[in-house]
């Protein structure tokens, strides 16, 4: 077969791999969520059950009521996390993407470290748990400790991931040592760590902020420890997108790269093969846990270091559990989650301003709750439509690596 | 009851598992369905079984047509079927086992349990079974589990009994009990489907015998049939009993086995006291019905069980390795093709290419720092591709895609491309084609031709005489003999049965 | 066989030798260097009809009292451990009594602890915890990772205090908090048996959903429409004749809500199901071995729908039990973590329905305690108390309550053929 041949043949089976696997269903899913969500707009808009009085006698006015609702809510999602078409200036009409970006970040370092660990087979829901402990080294050192600018930042960084990757070694070493089971430890921790965190913050020898007014809350960061601006002033982003997009990185090359990834997926996929391949399957279990609640610990760095606010006990902002979701989304693969944390970022950024026109935010949780469901069973999309059955060769992965791995293909 | 099975046909995708399978089974007689592994016994009686579905031609019973939908059907329908791997269920006790599908209730669907114990108790004593209803399945030997799963298809009526390779797990003893069951059991009518393929137990209990292969009926016969007859009619040609090979020429010992229990997942000694020496140079066999100690022993060697107690020892080339980690182990030379390849052998998502490096993920020549040498790995995985013959697309295609030759060819390949000095091969041609059974069984001479000791653990006669330089028994944890690759299969048998002279 | 060479099932020294740490720290820090002051046990309420006096003690007296008794049990525990025997589970119980009382002993020195009040506020609290653990116990049995309890008690809350509402009539309130409950759950069981998603996963997702959609509603509707939509009240208080007279007990369990009296029938009831009726058997069965029940006729995917969807629906009471039951309307993801709480209970109640629900008790216990000891010994740092539960849940999924064994085919999809 000549090699033109050979491209071509690869071509179509990833074509087919598209149609049957990842990227088209991930397209649908997206689609039919915001779907969803249009539905609960349209349901609770006044005008439009108002309409449905008359519904047969003029049916063009609920209709238009239902376009009105779904055209202006996600056109305020679109204003307010992309482009501002209103802003006079450009500076202010890009500011929605800067807060994408800026709220993405966290998102995408936590969902690579839960997209980890469903890489190793094992289900890390802790990640909130995770994130807290990170907080509280981070804070600690932020606000504990005076050194010099940047080396501040950095080592407050480094605590952060230290002290979540901590929780997550200890969960792996419990699952480890005694077979528990991760998804209840994980969700014992959060509470636990939760807990802990509003002691820490009652107590003024602890993190309780100098000026205590009886609720529970930290000082702000020192200013040496903050994480700078990264594009002046006027915007809000700072460098925890920098510290995110290297994560992505380091991850994509831990997962494909290196042989500490491959150690990793072996144990994911069959843990049996893996012992008889002299892995110790235990630690690797603790590793994998270590290293996921590392990456959740920059998100934490990034919770305590990117604002020079106090932490509160609410300061997790649920990243650990939208971290699920964006792994799901993002298909545990780097690039992927690289992607699914930007789109749940620009929800973030885009509640306010559909709380603006009146639209509830929340609305943004059933898309993002409807997105991941049909991404948590792919014969259901595939059953609505009709599509063919997942082809199992590697020809997607072989073009992937095309694409992201030097001279990968010869 | 007369059973018949009539042009049954059954494809999984391209394969076509049964084809076109005719079979009578008369009320009241033994009959042997011989074959293979892989022939396509146990999917035909799954058929019988209404677990799966025939896609063509239909079962009748007292030559009236049936439709099975599900196992509920068959049973309604007086089928009983022992299967190969039990169903039972290991927390519930015999009486809620046998019950279950037909509880005997009182009101409200509240358990009738004193009937269910009376039921068995009932049925235990007529056969002299002797079975407590009140024990936990998991508490008891598979012996009395097989009797449970008797009583289980008693219980319903069964008329038409279909055992399915009842004695891989049973000693010899335990094997000749259940010969007694089943002529009892014909005896009161019961029609009795035995598959098997194992020669000596069809000749000695069947009334007729079919013999499938490759999904066809290839022949019948009667039990005084020759078993060179048989095996021919079974394997589809003259059995070859050697493989050429020159004698063996021993060297120094690699390992060196010394006074070694090793306890299994239940914490039953199931290695007892076992001391053995191999040689550079020679294959040490080791025979045995399954479930001796052969498993754990392998476990042990590779280093996934500890030893229990203290005086066990075992040293590679000299280096003691007795609580060697499995990494250790492979470091210090040992190769392991293990018995299960799906669940030890090789990860079934990997591509070939990732399978052959899968005990070398640490500093080796698929590695450069902490990368995967792509390159490398690529160039190696096509050379072994080739030198073993694995029949695949590409390099890149996932292990799950290959038969299981191919892929055992992978396992194979993998381990013997490795600096090894000692080669365990666990079952290395279990479920595997007799094609590649032939080019495994080459390369394990090469091997030792080269020099290297190997250590075969196999449950198969024929390929313990074979390839064995010398043959070790083990039964019940202990190796009851050690001897000659020339021993005749009577006393080779006596040994695994225990019977030592 | 008779191969038993060496049968070395130990039970393990794990139970005496947390249980006499722990009455060792009673003793020195609730003991010896424990609070000064009368503690007074109020047993009965100034209402009751008859009225017992209540108990008064010196606070450190009954730590020193307690401890030495709580070391006595752990050395009753030590002698069972060294018989090769597991300590009863009701001794440990009366174990945990003991250390209850000393703690609350400690908590309220100079002050009284009104018995009655803090344990029938347990139950009432627990009482949503005890029926999600049932949808936990019923899904988990027959093979279902049940995460998604929290979302099925958000569902039954929400339902619960609209319908109520909007029909006044609490009994359709109830029922369709049921039914929705039992509908989401019926998303679960078809992800989990027809298109073989991963469960857990699954599960986390309608979390997620039902948040987000009752968080919608809320923020659209609710609050908008209070009055007419979002009021419900309360279920009366239903006194059982002669039974609520009953010093201590009464108070307790028979001066209650319905939500109450029908959480503790629904746990013997469910235990009963579950191990004395066909049923249960074929249940457990599915749960513990599918191809097995599968080939004596037992429908795999059909037990399963069924038993996770009706747990679903005792679920949606537990969640009509948070609003209707008690709060009197609904709160933005009121469930607070109970979901999780109940799945925590179903391990450590070793997937029992009668051993969870004492669990769920410890849970609406620490609840409690948490507020009250922040009105009786303000600068008590709460947090811990709070903490001890999950802690408990980790000790015990760690393996000091003995193996905990969960259904053998748990989260794994049956796949015929």
């Amino acid at each position: 077969m000549s090699d033109l041949n050979k491209t071509d043949n690869m071509t179509s089976q990833v074509m087919k791999e598209i149609l049957s696997g990842g990227l088209l269903r991930t397209v649908i899913a997206i689609v039919l969520g915001f779907l969803v969500g249009a539905i609960f707009m349209i349901g609770s808009n006044k005008e439009f059950v108002e309409s449905l009085a008359y519904i047969f006698a003029r049916p063009g006015d609920a209709f238009s009521a239902a376009a009105a609702v779904v055209g202006d809510g996600y056109g305020a999602l679109f204003k307010g996390s992309i482009y501002n078409f209103d802003a006079d200036t450009f500076e202010k009409a890009i500011r929605p993407l800067t807060e994408t970006l800026r709220l993405g970040a966290p998102l995408i370092a936590a969902g690579l470290g839960i997209g980890l660990t469903f890489r190793v087979g094992l289900f890390n829901i802790g990640g909130t748990g995770q994130l807290i402990f990170g907080m509280i080294f981070a804070t600690y050192v932020a606000t504990r400790v005076e050194l010099p600018m940047v080396l501040h930042m950095v080592v407050a960084l480094i605590a952060g991931i230290v002290g979540a990757a901590l929780l997550g070694a200890l969960v792996g070493f419990l699952k480890a040592r005694t077979g528990a089971h991760e998804v209840i430890l994980t969700i014992m921790m959060n509470y636990i760590a939760l807990y802990f965190f509003t002691f820490l913050m009652r107590n003024p020898d602890l993190l309780q902020e100098s000026r205590a007014t009886g609720n529970p809350k930290a000082d702000a960061a020192a200013e040496t420890a903050l994480f700078p601006k990264l594009l002046g002033d006027s915007y809000s982003l700072h460098w925890g997108l920098i510290f995110a997009l290297i994560a992505v990185v380091v991850f994509w090359w831990l997962m494909e790269r290196s042989t500490i990834g491959f150690r990793l997926r072996m144990v994911g996929f069959n843990p049996d093969a893996a012992r008889a391949a002299g892995i110790n399957v235990e630690k690797t279990y603790i590793l994998a846990m270590a290293l996921s609640a590392g990456f959740v610990g920059v998100a934490a760095a990034n919770q305590s270091l990117g604002v020079a606010v106090g932490v509160t006990p609410s300061a997790h902002a649920n990243i650990g559990f939208d971290a699920i979701t964006v792994a799901l989304l993002g298909g545990s693969s780097g690039p992927g989650i690289l992607l699914a944390g930007l789109l749940f970022g620009a929800f973030k950024a885009g509640s306010p301003s559909m709380q603006v026109i009146g639209v509830s935010p929340e609305v943004l949780g059933i898309v993002q709750g409807a997105i991941v469901l049909f991404i948590a069973a792919p014969p259901l999309i595939r059953a609505i439509f009709r599509l063919p059955k997942p082809q199992t060769t590697n020809a997607l992965g072989e073009m992937r690596r095309r694409i992201f791995v030097k001279g990968g293909a010869k | 009851m007369k059973l018949e099975l009539c042009g049954i046909t059954k494809r999984f995708g391209a394969l076509v598992a049964n084809d076109a399978i005719d079979l009578v089974i008369e009320p009241g007689e033994i009959h042997a369905l011989l074959g293979e592994n892989g022939a396509g016994k146990s999917t035909l009686m799954n058929v019988l079984y209404g677990l799966y579905t025939a896609d063509e031609g239909h079962i009748e019973l007292d030559g009236v047509k049936q439709n099975f939908s599900g196992p509920g059907d068959a049973m309604a329908a007086g089928i009983g079927m022992v299967h190969q791997h039990f169903m039972l269920i290991p927390v519930f006790t015999v009486a809620e086992n046998v019950a279950l599908g037909h509880e005997p209730t009182k009101a409200l669907g509240i358990m009738d349990l004193a009937t269910a114990r009376k039921n068995v108790i009932e049925i235990s004593d007529r056969f002299g079974f002797n079975v407590d209803p009140d024990a936990l399945i998991e508490d008891l030997p598979v012996g009395v589990q097989q009797r449970v799963e008797i009583i289980k298809a008693l219980s319903r009526d069964a008329k038409v009994l279909v055992l399915d390779e009842p004695t891989a797990v049973l000693t010899p003893q335990e094997t000749d009990e259940l010969m007694e069951i089943m002529r009892q059991l014909a005896k009161s009518g019961t029609s009795i489907v035995f598959i098997t393929h194992k020669l000596r137990e069809v000749k000695a209990v069947a009334d007729r015998i079919t013999v499938i292969r490759l999904g066809k009926v290839v022949g019948t016969a009667q039990p005084d049939a020759s078993t060179s007859e048989l095996a021919s009619l079974m394997v589809g040609r003259e059995v070859m009993l050697t493989v050429d090979k020159k004698l063996a020429t021993p060297g120094k010992v690699v390992l060196e086995v010394d006074h070694v229990s090793v306890l299994d997942d239940r914490l039953q000694k199931a290695v007892n006291d076992v001391s053995f020496q191999v040689h550079e140079g020679e294959i040490l066999a080791l025979a045995g019905v399954q479930g001796n100690g052969q498993t754990e022993l392998a476990e042990f060697l590779l280093g996934l069980r500890k030893p229990w107690g203290k005086e066990g020892k075992s040293s590679l080339n000299g280096k003691e390795i007795t609580n060697a980690t499995v990494r250790q182990s492979l470091d210090s030379g040992l190769g392991f093709i293990p018995e299960d390849r799906k669940t030890d052998g090789l990860v079934s998502e990997f591509s070939i290419a990732e399978n052959l490096m899968l005990n070398s993920s640490y500093k080796s020549r698929f590695t450069k720092g902490l990368n995967i040498n792509f390159a490398a790995r690529k160039k190696i995985a096509n050379e072994l591709i080739e030198e073993f013959d694995v029949r695949t697309p590409s390099a890149e295609t996932p292990a799950s895609k290959l038969s299981g030759g191919n892929q055992q060819k992978v396992v194979v390949a993998r381990e013997l491309s490795r600096e090894i000095k000692l080669l365990i091969a666990s079952q290395p041609t279990r479920g595997v084609d007799v094609g590649s059974i032939e080019f495994i069984h080459e390369r394990i001479i090469a091997e030792r031709d080269a020099g290297k000791a190997v250590v075969l653990i196999s449950t198969e006669l024929d390929e313990v005489l074979a390839l064995a330089d010398r043959i070790a028994v083990m039964y019940r944890g202990k190796i009851v003999g050690v001897v000659g690759p020339t021993t005749s299969r009577e006393d080779l048998g006596k040994l695994m049965a225990g019977v030592t002279a | 066989m008779s191969n038993t060479v060496a049968t070395e099932v130990k039970v393990g020294f794990k139970s005496p030798i947390v249980m006499g740490s722990i009455g060792l720290l009673t003793i020195v820090f609730m003991g010896f260097l424990g609070r000064e002051g009368m503690v007074g046990f109020e047993i009965s309420r100034r209402q009751d009809v008859i009225q017992v006096p209540a108990l008064d003690i010196d606070s450190s007296t009954l730590g020193i009292i307690s401890g030495v008794l709580m070391l006595a049990i752990s050395g009753f525990s030590l002698y069972r451990s060294m018989q090769n025997q597991k300590t009863p589970i009701w001794v440990s119980s009366i174990y945990g009594l003991i250390g209850v009382t000393a703690l609350l002993g400690w908590l309220a020195a100079e002050g009284t602890v009104p018995i009655a009040f803090i344990a029938g506020t347990a139950l009432v609290l627990a009482v949503p915890i005890i029926l999600g653990a049932m949808a936990g116990i019923m899904s988990e049995r027959v093979g279902i990772t049940n995460i998604a309890i929290e979302g099925q008690l958000l569902t039954g809350a929400f339902m619960a205090a609209v319908v109520s509402s909007i029909t006044k009539s609490y009994l359709l309130g109830t029922l369709s908090a049921m039914f929705a409950a039992a509908l989401l759950s019926m998303v679960l069981a078809v992800f989990s048996i027809k298109f073989l998603a991963q469960q857990i996963i699954v599960g986390v997702v309608l979390n997620v959903l039902v948040i987000g959609i009752t968080n919608f509603l809320y923020q659209q509707w609710l609050t908008e429409d209070a009055e007419n939509v979002n009021f419900p009240g309360t279920l009366d208080i239903i006194r059982i004749p002669v039974l609520s007279d009953i010093p201590l007990l009464g108070p307790i369990f028979f001066e209650n809500r319905i939500t109450v009296f029908l959480a503790i029938l629904i746990v013997p009831t469910i235990w009963f199901v579950l191990f004395k009726t066909r049923l249960g058997l074929r249940a457990r069965a599915v749960g513990e071995h599918p191809l097995a029940a599968d080939t004596v006729g037992i429908g795999v995917g059909r037990t399963r729908f069924w038993w996770v969807t009706i747990g679903g629906s005792i679920a949606g009471l537990g969640g009509a039990a948070l609003t209707i039951g008690n709060a009197g309307a609904f709160g933005r993801e009121m469930s607070g973590g109970f979901g999780f709480i109940a799945l925590a209970v179903v391990i450590l109640g070793r997937w029992h329905p009668i051993s969870a629900a004492l669990a769920a008790l410890l849970f609406g216990f620490s609840i409690i305690l948490r507020v009250w000891a922040n009105q009786v010994s303000p600068g008590i740092p709460t947090d811990f108390i709070t903490m001890v539960p999950y802690l408990v849940t980790i000790i015990a999924v760690v393996g000091f309550v003995g193996q905990s064994r969960p259904p053998k085919a748990l989260a794994v999809p049956y796949v015929k053929g």
